[in-house]
């Protein structure tokens, strides 16, 4: 449902992803790992088109990516993103963060949006939130409207931007915890995470990148227990054995 | 003591007058410089290169030009491009142009003040650049752009008093005429700046209470 094949992208002089070819399946969840810096967060915003690319090709279910065409709006209404720093709208509620791309983009029906968007956030455990605004909510919770916010667009495929980053250790669990839910539910969805023990457990497959390139790819388990690549080793070394 | 107020029981009603006109040409001009300003932020931020270029020219061409000559210019010079304006007209036109420079900077700030995230978070749900400004980007920055605004009122009220230099009949006007007529000129102007303080008083208690809402968030 998504291809992006030999996809070239750099900031100035500075060239983040040097030949990108991957593809993620409908029903897929797909983890990214790598080190900071490696082009794994700038693959996402390719895919949605808030970063134009050089070359190659990005396709999302057949139709190119191309962030300055009028096609980029249907894009995005079918591939939802969430971010690291959750990016609510501070001056609405939760209940109106999510209903905001249905009605505003997608035109529905107010009344209709907000009984969906009442049952979104009851999905992700906020019922009770509904009318609160995000700036009084911790960042789990935050992070919870924001996923319930692109599930409101009925995407085919879900984006997640290191999506438990920026939060404190103790409200990981719950945004993972909905987001293992979704991808029970059969959600398509690309997670950049630095959450090893997610990737193990939920992830189809898991891509690693370092310096642009993929260096190792296959099944979460596979990469994740026995990497081939020095790198890879190196690396998952680094992140389950700090000390 | 006794002779400032028998004179300000007898000037009073006059300047009174200057006080609708100043009044109105306060009000005109501000309306007219929000909705200009606003229109050359937003093309100042379009990331159009030609329109955001037009815009830093025009902002900066109007910054240049002193308010008296912009008075001048549309109410004398026009007419002999056959545009020809009353005094009120050019007093709201001109007041209105000059201002918009700084009004545009200001919502500008206040646009660029507005994390990226929010407008990548916009974006991101199929938002065109319109309703992102319209939704999301513009309510944000009202926030942060009111205090500054409130002190541009204050400014512009002080400002329409540039507008007697095309014979509109406004308080400072009104003042002058009394003052050279009855030479009674510390009366008059001492009134006439009473005046202006007391309507540039609900003004800068209205950009206290801006900045104290500002300040909460």
């Amino acid at each position: 449902m998504i291809e992006l094949s030999n996809v070239h992208k750099s900031f100035g002089k500075v060239e983040v992803l040097k030949g990108i070819t991957a593809s993620v399946e409908k029903g897929e969840v797909v983890c990214i790992i790598g080190p900071s810096g490696s082009g794994k967060s700038t693959i996402l915003r390719c895919i949605n088109g808030l970063e134009s690319y050089d070359s190659g090709d990005i396709l999302v279910e057949g139709a190119k990516v191309d962030r300055n065409a009028a096609s980029i709006v249907s894009i995005r209404t079918q591939v939802s993103m969430v971010f690291q720093r959750f990016n609510l709208f501070p001056h609405r509620t939760a209940l109106e963060n999510v209903i905001e791309g249905p009605v505003y983009v997608k035109k529905e029906p107010r009344a209709e949006a907000l009984e969906r968007g009442r049952a979104l956030l009851a999905r992700v455990g906020l019922a009770e939130k509904a009318d609160v605004h995000p700036p009084q909510l911790s960042g789990g919770q935050q992070q919870r409207v924001a996923i319930a916010r692109a599930l409101a667009m009925q995407p085919k495929a879900i984006l997640f931007d290191e999506p438990t980053s920026a939060l404190d250790p103790e409200l990981v669990g719950d945004v993972l915890s909905v987001m293992r839910k979704l991808a029970d539910d059969g959600m398509t969805m690309v997670v950049v995470t630095h959450e090893m023990a997610f990737a193990k457990d939920v992830a189809d497959r898991v891509l690693f990148i370092d310096g642009g390139v993929i260096v190792e790819q296959g099944p979460a388990k596979s990469v994740l227990n026995q990497p081939q690549h020095a790198r890879t080793q190196d690396f998952l070394r680094r992140v389950l054995h700090p000390l | 003591m006794q002779a400032f107020w028998r004179d300000t029981v007898e000037f009073l009603p006059i300047l009174m007058s200057g006080v609708a006109l100043t009044i109105i040409v306060t009000i005109g001009s501000l309306l007219l410089s929000t909705l200009l300003g606003l229109i050359w932020a937003l093309m100042r931020v379009s990331g159009i290169g030609v329109v955001t270029g037009f815009s830093a020219g025009l902002i900066n061409v109007i910054r240049g030009i002193p308010i008296i000559v912009l008075l001048f210019y549309l109410y004398f010079v026009m007419p002999e491009f056959g545009v020809t304006l009353t005094a009120l007209q050019a007093a709201i036109l001109g007041l209105g142009i000059a201002y918009s420079a700084y009004q545009a900077e200001n919502f500008r700030a206040g646009i660029e003040a507005i994390d990226k995230g929010q407008i990548e978070a916009a974006q991101a749900i199929g938002m065109s650049w319109w309703q992102t400004m319209r939704r999301v980007v513009l309510p944000q920055a009202v926030k942060i752009v009111l205090p500054p605004y409130g002190n541009v009122m204050i400014m512009m009220l002080k400002d329409s008093s540039q507008a007697s230099t095309i014979t509109v009949a406004e308080l400072a006007l009104q003042g002058k005429l009394i003052a050279s007529s009855t030479f009674k000129n510390t009366s008059v102007f001492t009134l006439v700046a009473l005046m202006y303080l007391t309507m540039s008083i609900p003004l800068i208690l209205l950009v206290r209470h801006f900045e104290k809402r500002a300040g909460q968030k």
